[in-house]
Formats: structure tokens, sequence, C-alpha cells
């Protein structure tokens, strides 16, 4: 199959030559590369997605639809959905880019410090130089006295800081420093099921050994350590069980995790010896009474020494969630504790190989840990956004949930923080027999459904992770209230259509 | 528990950098001109990597004007911006969903911005298409390399999968490979001539991987770096040839596109040429073309923005390639328009074009000018000989040290040109670094320095120089 390129021109060549290079095997293959690579899966930009970019050109286009647009409700983009940003950063980034503008009467004093604070750090004076690897040196301390007033005064070492390109980067480095060994001494992963799918797609990347826990749905997708015990026993059996990765507050499931529970993790991972990852990007997205986020990292200092000097963690955050929706400037960090000098001189060799992280999320970043204080001119104006957003987001959990739970063939969990609904849904039987004929997951099928008969994009919960028989769709809580009570309603009809048609 | 023997191994692979340990020092000698107890001089001058702005050069205007009204659309309705900063501004938030740059982007890139990067790209190479399913965007283009070699390197072959490189190298790429479990097969270029690279060294490197590796791709530099070489058509042809009769991918890095000098020399493009050479070459050959807009004019490496285009290669692996980005979720949206803004810069007429023209020449002026000075003020120098500089963003002048500096080093148990690199730090405060971290000839010895900096720069860093170089040169004879 001769390549999309053509050449320009006319040219000459023997026939013979040009059968034989038509035949002419390419170097790189589905055979040749990399088989690891074949075992990667990554939902959220998945297929379903590749077909909602493609129905959105065909509107674009003209082509007339059951639906005008195509609702992108799969990825956890606030932006996308209509959230504004907070003018405080956006101010101080536009100052970092162009300098200019601090002439400017119109930006307020507070941005202006900050621009030329986080200026100062930068080479030449400008965000367009490579920083450190490691990320701007007074950022990480920004960084470290934000987590030290969050983890009421437990200290953080900026040395232990790692600024990255979105949490993303980091995850994947700490995975590809820690999965090694061959055959039964393969690295086993923990990690949740459900579970973003970031996870699984690196594992099989890094041809690590995925060992799946499961979170208890009839229990708010709660985490019981006699299933960690159970997974890791069996995993023993083949493979070198390492790390533990927790997602809290959790992606897709939204469960936030109580202290207790935060504990016993620690503790089991301790006995276990398990390196904790501990993603913890939807750190503000708490919505539910009674529930709280607890940092792993202030639990295990608060349980004490004989945990707090010996259990191996990393915690993870970014500007892409939480409050400032950012995902399009990739800034992130990564906290790591008690880990071997010996092992952060590998890590930083891994992360010189990014050369650095876009400054402008680094800025970023900055102005997160680092927002205007009450005796500040912006002060009032980024409170009153930032309450605004997480009320915004709050009320659309409740509105979500409470509407999938009143929808016959939905059950939903409680969604007490991060950015997603992950109902249950029923799929009657002749559908599930389609989707096999069509060689389709059940729930991808209904998805698939979903999207063609009325622009709506959901991530089917195979895609996550999740209890075999049982089926699920991810869905954001982002669109406007308004859309968002219209997407439901649509959902609804659809469901009702779908059992009908397969009953 | 996380002792070093349970660390990936591949990991443990990468060469640690002589240049970690300078840069280490470096921050230690700053903190203490900070508190006043080095006093000989008042900064370091800082020309280890090609970071032109943390040299003094200049952000083009229009491009930060751009960016920032991008980060803060409310600046559009102020009066201070021109119409063309104004409209492209538009231009680009319309290409975000939501308008926002805040938002995450198609996979591959934002699909107007990857448009105008096809086009730039056949502009550049007299008129040959390009076709956007072939361009992937990310947060730098050494990350569109390590996701390209994500998928070339089969760590299950039964002889370990290698890519030739050249020696001297940028570490960079040597480290990830080796990240992915990869070798690789130097190739050595003729420093006569300057660093020239002779098909008869590639076929040489090749044999020399018989029954110890599988090589599958061959990766150039052009320009190069360290070495500023910029291939003759006549090169280019000779490597295609040579990829194309021994069935290697072939990775050309051509960041440094924008930087070229030499009277005599002009970029043109491996694409342009496979395309030039016609079938069986122009259809076989896979190609990965490798382009950033942290080098050249724009000079923007700290906002992350390089795209691979992908010539030839094979659909259904195209797809694994396309996963393999949906990973990262997608390249930085201000990587994006900074990569818009390079491949589609103010047009004559536009209010921003003067302004943008006069900034441009002057950054090429200094960095012609740059490159003239220092190869003439180092080839003065004892001991030093400098190749001349066609192209890219450094100087990789070779040193013969004495002997006395040889044995010296050897008893510190650090190779002889970190050696020098670092008493050229702590006695002088100028931090380049030693040929040893991109190979070099056996018992040869080298420093890579970066002339994209101020014209202030650049004296103030030869001045140090030959005066730490006589003294140094008189220690050790």
């Amino acid at each position: 199959r001769l390549p999309i390129l053509h050449v320009r021109g006319e040219t000459k060549m023997s026939q013979q030559a040009a059968n034989g290079d038509r035949c002419r095997a390419k170097v790189l293959t589905v055979e040749t590369m990399n088989p690891n690579v074949k075992r990667v899966e990554y939902a959220v930009r998945g297929p379903i997605v590749q077909r909602a970019v493609q129905l959105e050109k065909e509107l674009k286009q003209g082509a007339k639809k059951p639906f005008t647009e195509v609702i992108k409700a799969n990825i956890g983009d606030a932006h996308a959905m209509g959230q504004k940003p907070i003018t405080f950063f956006r101010q101080v980034l536009a100052l970092c880019a162009y300098p200019a503008l601090l002439e400017e009467e119109k930006f307020p004093e507070d941005a202006k410090q900050r621009a030329r604070r986080i200026l100062a750090a930068c080479g030449g004076h400008s965000i367009g130089a490579y920083s450190a690897s490691q990320g701007i040196e007074c950022i990480r301390q920004d960084v470290s006295r934000y987590i030290e007033k969050r983890d009421g005064g437990i200290p953080s070492n900026p040395d232990n800081i790692y600024l990255s390109t979105g949490a993303s980067d980091a995850i994947v480095t700490m995975l590809k420093l820690l999965v090694c060994g061959e055959g039964r001494q393969r690295t086993g992963v923990m990690i949740s099921i459900p579970q973003y799918p970031l996870y699984s797609a690196a594992l099989a990347d890094l041809a690590a050994v995925q060992i799946n826990y499961y979170l208890d749905e009839d229990k708010s997708w709660s985490l019981d350590v006699a299933e960690l015990r159970r997974s890791l026993n069996a995993a023993r059996e083949h493979c070198n069980p390492r790390v533990l990765c927790i997602i809290n507050p959790g992606n897709p499931t939204g469960q936030v995790q109580s202290r207790q529970c935060i504990e016993d993790v620690i503790r089991f991972a301790k006995e276990e010896r398990l390196f904790l990852m501990a993603d913890e990007v939807y750190q503000d997205n708490v919505y539910a009474e009674g529930c709280k986020f607890h940092s792993f990292k202030k639990v295990l200092f608060e349980m004490g020494p004989e945990y707090s000097s010996t259990v191996e963690m990393a915690s993870f955050h970014s500007t892409s969630k939480c409050f400032m929706g950012e995902c399009g400037f990739r800034g992130g960090y990564m906290e790591v504790i008690n880990m071997d000098p010996a092992v952060k001189a590998q890590l930083i060799k891994l992360v010189s190989v990014r050369l650095c992280p876009p400054v402008p999320g680094q800025a970023l970043m900055d102005l997160v840990v680092n927002p205007p204080q009450p005796d500040e001119p912006s002060y009032t104006t980024f409170v009153k956004e930032k309450t605004a957003v997480l009320a915004a987001l709050a009320e659309k959990a409740s509105i979500t949930e409470q509407a999938f739970n009143t929808m016959p063939g939905f059950t939903c969990n409680p969604v007490q923080g991060a950015m997603y609904t992950f109902p249950r849904i029923s799929i009657p039987q002749k559908a599930i027999d389609k989707a096999k004929e069509l060689g389709q997951v059940p729930d991808m099928f209904y998805c698939m459904k979903l999207l063609e008969e009325e622009g709506i994009c959901l991530v089917p919960g195979s895609g996550f992770g999740q209890r075999d028989g049982t089926f699920h769709f991810r869905m954001t809580i982002l669109p406007p209230t308004e859309k968002l009570k219209i997407v439901l309603q649509r959902i609804k009809d659809f469901h009702l259509r779908f059992t009908q048609e397969f009953s | 528990m996380s002792a070093p023997l349970e660390i990936n191994p591949y990991v443990k692979n990468i060469q640690q950098l002589q240049s970690q340990k300078l840069a280490r020092r470096s921050e230690q000698i700053q903190e203490d001109i900070r508190r006043g107890s080095i006093t000989s001089f008042k900064e370091v001058i800082d020309v280890s990597s090609g970071n032109p702005h943390s040299g003094g050069l200049r952000p083009l205007t229009f491009v930060r004007q751009v960016l920032a009204a991008c980060f803060y659309p409310e600046l559009l309705d102020s009066d201070g911006l021109k119409a063309d900063v104004k409209q492209r501004a538009e231009k680009l938030l319309k290409t975000c969903v939501g308008g926002s740059v805040g938002c995450y982007t198609n996979t591959a890139g934002i699909p107007e911005v990857i448009h105008g990067i096809t086009e730039f790209i056949s502009r550049r190479d007299g008129g040959v298409p390009c076709d956007p399913q072939n361009i992937f965007i990310s947060s730098g283009s050494q990350w569109c390399l390590s996701n390209i070699l994500k998928v070339l390197v089969n760590t299950k072959s039964s002889l370990p999968c290698a890519v030739l490189s050249p020696v001297p190298c940028y570490p960079t790429t040597l480290m990830s490979l080796r990240a992915q479990g990869g070798l690789h097969v130097p190739y050595r270029l003729t420093e006569e001539g300057g660093w020239v690279l002779k098909g008869a060294e590639l076929q040489r490197a090749l044999q020399s991987a018989q029954g110890v590796s599988n090589p599958v791709a061959l990766y150039v530099v052009n320009p190069g770096n360290p070495a500023g070489l910029v291939q003759s058509r006549a090169s280019i042809q000779e490597v295609i040839r040579f990829v194309y009769e021994n069935r290697l991918f072939l990775l050309a890095d051509e960041v440094y596109q924008d930087c070229v000098y030499g009277e005599n020399s002009c970029f043109v493009s491996y694409k342009q040429v496979l395309m030039e050479m016609g079938p069986p070459y122009s259809h076989s050959v896979e190609l990965a073309s490798f382009h950033s807009a942290s080098k050249g004019v724009i000079g923007e490496c700290g906002l992350r923005g390089g795209y691979v285009e992908l010539v030839n290669v094979d659909q259904a692996v195209m797809d694994y390639i396309y996963k393999m980005f949906s990973l990262d979720s997608c390249a930085s949206v201000s990587g994006q328009m900074v990569l818009d803004l390079m491949t589609n810069p103010p047009q004559p007429g536009e209010p921003s074009y003067p302004l943008y023209c006069q900034e441009k020449e002057e950054i090429r002026r200094t960095l012609v000018h740059n490159a003239l000075k220092a190869t003439e003020a180092m080839n003065l120098l004892l001991g030093f000989s400098c190749q001349p500089v066609e192209g890219g963003a450094f100087m990789f002048p070779r040193v013969d040290l004495p002997q006395r500096a040889i044995q010296r080093a050897q008893e510190a148990e650090l190779p002889a040109d970190m050696f020098y690199c670092m008493r050229l730090l702590e006695e002088a405060g100028l931090m380049v670094i030693p040929g040893c971290d991109y190979q070099q000839e056996e018992g040869t010895y080298h420093i890579r320095i970066c002339i994209m900096v101020h014209e202030e720069v650049l004296d103030e860093l030869l001045r140090r120089l030959r005066t730490f170089h006589n003294k140094f040169m008189k220690e050790f004879s």
C-alpha cells in the first residue's frame, strides 16, 4: 500500500524496480515494533473520542445529524465546558510573557510583584529560557511552603519537589524508574479498579505486571484493606509487587478516602514494603458533606516516625484540575518522601531527558501555591472566582448523581469529589449479544450508539476497569448546568429507547 | 527498600553526565557570590546549553505580545497592541476549545497549527506537499523523539535494538534511547574539514554492529550539535541511499535549521532531498524529521514546542504512534502557539513586520558575528583548534591539553576535559561542557560553548577564557 505522499513530477524508473519496491517491506511495522505498544490503550482519548472528532468534522461540513453539536463529556477539561480561568493567574502569566506590560496601570500590584519574582528566577529574565530539569528553584520552594501549610506544618524539602509537565509526566517517570526484574520477578504495580487509564497504559508500555484491587461499588467505591491483601497475595505468585497506586479523590469514581482508610493503606504499604504513589490532583475538588481531603503525607507523618521515616512515597498534583482547570498549561509536580539518595540520582537522569517542564506551567503552579493573600489587592476577586468555580462543581456533582439515581436502569454512587460520575448501567442481554457480534464490549457498544444518536461523548467503563458482568460509563460533571440537565435528560431518553430496542 | 539494585536497569544504564556535576558546583558558586565570599567575578556565565534568552538574546516582540493576549484576552480590548497582534491572538484563541489556552487540545496538536506547519514545511521544501496527518506536536522535539523511540525500540528482539548515532552527539537523544532499552552504535564525524559525515564511516559502524546488536535506525543532526556542520545536498543523498540500502529508519534532527551562518552553507531538509531523489527512495525511506521552537531566531526553549513529521511510515504503526502521543494528553498550548508564530511569522505590509524583521536581523547578525569572532579568538589560544562553524548554536573546539594536566586529571579521577572545565568554572566563573559528555575520539579533548548569546556576553566569555587558558597552560606545561 503506497503511503499518503505523492512524488511531485514524473520520474523514470524501471518497471521491475517499481514493482520490487512496492513489495518492499517497511523497516518499522507492527511486527518489528516494540510489542509492548500493542497492549497500550488510553480510553480517554481512544476510538470513541476519535469518532466524536470525526462527527464534529462532519457537522462542520454541513452533514445532517440528530444533534447540532457533539458534547464532549469524556474528558476532564473544565475550560472546554465554559469554566472561566482565574483572572489573577492569567494576569501574572501575561506579565511574564510580555514584561513590557509591567508598566501598565491596569495590572494590580500583587500580580506585578509575582511576575517580577518569577522572571527574576528565569534565565535572562525570560520564560523562554530552559529552567533546571527539576524546575525553577524558587517555585519549588513555594511548593514546599504550600505543602507545609496544607499539612499543618509538617516540613517539606524543596529538594524533594520535582516540577513536571502535568502530573502524568511525573507519574510515568516514577513508574519507569521503579519497573524492573524479569519473569516472576517482574515488578507488579497495584492499581484500583476502576482506575484512570494512564496507569494501565503506562504499565502496558513498560511491560510491568498490573495488579488489580477492586473498589467496592456497594460501599461508595471505598477501599478495603482486605481486598488489597487478597489482590497482593494472589499477585505474589507471578510477580514482585513493589508499588501501590491510589487516586484520591478518585478518578473515575469520585470517592474521597476517609482518614482511617488512608492510615490503613499506609500501614499496608509499610507491612508489604510497597512504594506508595498518591495521585492527589483533585485535592480541592471535594463536595460531599462529611468528606474531607486528607493528604497522604500528612497522615503518614501523623502516624509517627515508625511510618514517616520508612514509608517511601510520591504524591502528585497538577494545574489541570481543582479550581484552576488549566489543562493546556501542563503544570504539575510530585513530592517524593523517604527516597534513597542513590535512587534520586537515577531519577534526575530520567527527568533531565525531558530537559525541563514548560515554564508557563511552572509559573502557573507557583501561583496556585502562592495565591493572593487577604491583604493583597487581588484577594477579593480571587476568592470570589475560586469559590464560584468550586460551588458550581459541587452543584453539578449533586444534580448529576441525583439524576442518574432517579433514572430506571442506572445506579450512581455519590460524587464525593473529583469531576466525574461513573454510573452503573443495565444492558439487556440482547444488546450484550449484539455487541459481541460486532466485536465490541457491551458498554462501548452502548456509548457508541449514544454518540451516534445523541452526539454525547462519554467513555465506556471498560476503559477504566470494572467487575466482570458490570457496565458503566464515565461522564464529566463539567458542562454548564443548563446543558448538563439537557444531557442528562437525553441520556435518560436514549437509555429507554436502547432498552426497548434490545428487549 | 528502593535500593539502587531495584531500579529499572535501562534507567541505570543512562549515562551520568559530567555537566550535572558542573551545574551543582555552579549553584554553589553562585551562592558564594551572593554571600560575598567570591569576588573575582560577579556572576557565572553559563554557556553550557543552547539557551538563547539566558545568554541575553531577547524574545521576539510579536511572539510575546500574541502570547500575552492569548493568556489574558482582556488585552485584546486595549489600545496597546497592534492590529495584527490582536488578529493573530484572536485566531489562535478561536482554535482552542472554549477560546481558552487552558483547554486540552487534540492529541497530535491544534489542527490549524498543524496546518500552518504543513504550509511552512512545503514552502521550505520548494513546494513538496506535506500531509497534516503526518505531523505530531509535543512539548519539545526531544519528547517527540522519545515517543518515536518507544515504538521503534523492540526490547524483545533477539539482538538488542540499536540506533546509529554520531560522535560527537547531543547526549539527551542517547539518554532517551538508553531509557527505552536501546543501544547506540557510534559513527564518527571527521573533525578535519568541519566534522564531516563520511559514507565509509557509516559502513564501518554498521559492520561493527554485526552479531552484537540490531540497528534499526540512523540518527543524524543537521545542522549539527555540538559539531557545527551543515550537510551538503550530496551528503544528505549519501545518507538516504545508505539507509535505503541497509533498511534503516531515518531520524533527522533538524532543530537548528534556522541557524545557518556559513557563507557557503545552505540548509536543505532531508524530506526535500528525499523527494527530489524520486523512487525508490522517495516512497520507501521511512523518515522522522524533528523541528522545534527552542532554537533559531525565536529561541523559546522554555515554552516547549516541537514537532515531528513522519514520512512513509506504515499506517498501522501510525495508529500506535498516535496512541503514544495520546498518553501525554497533548503538547502545552503555549508551545503550540509558539510553533504557529514560528511557522507563520508577520508578513510584509503587516504592522508588526518592520520590528519583527529588525529584531530577527539583529539576532542573525549577532550569531554570524559570534561564530566568526569566537572562532578567531579561540584559534589564537595555545592548543585550541576550532573547526569552522557553519550552523547550529555551538563551538566545539578541540583543546590539546598538556600531559601534566592529563595526569592531574587522572589523579582526580576526572576526564581531562572535565578537569579543565571544572577549573574554568571555579577560577573564571565560566560554565562550558567537556567533550566527554558528547563522546569524542579517544585521546582528544573538546569543550562545547553556546554562541547564541548577546555580543557582550560573548566578549566577556572570550576574555575570561583567554585569561584562564593562558594561566592554565602556564601551570601545566
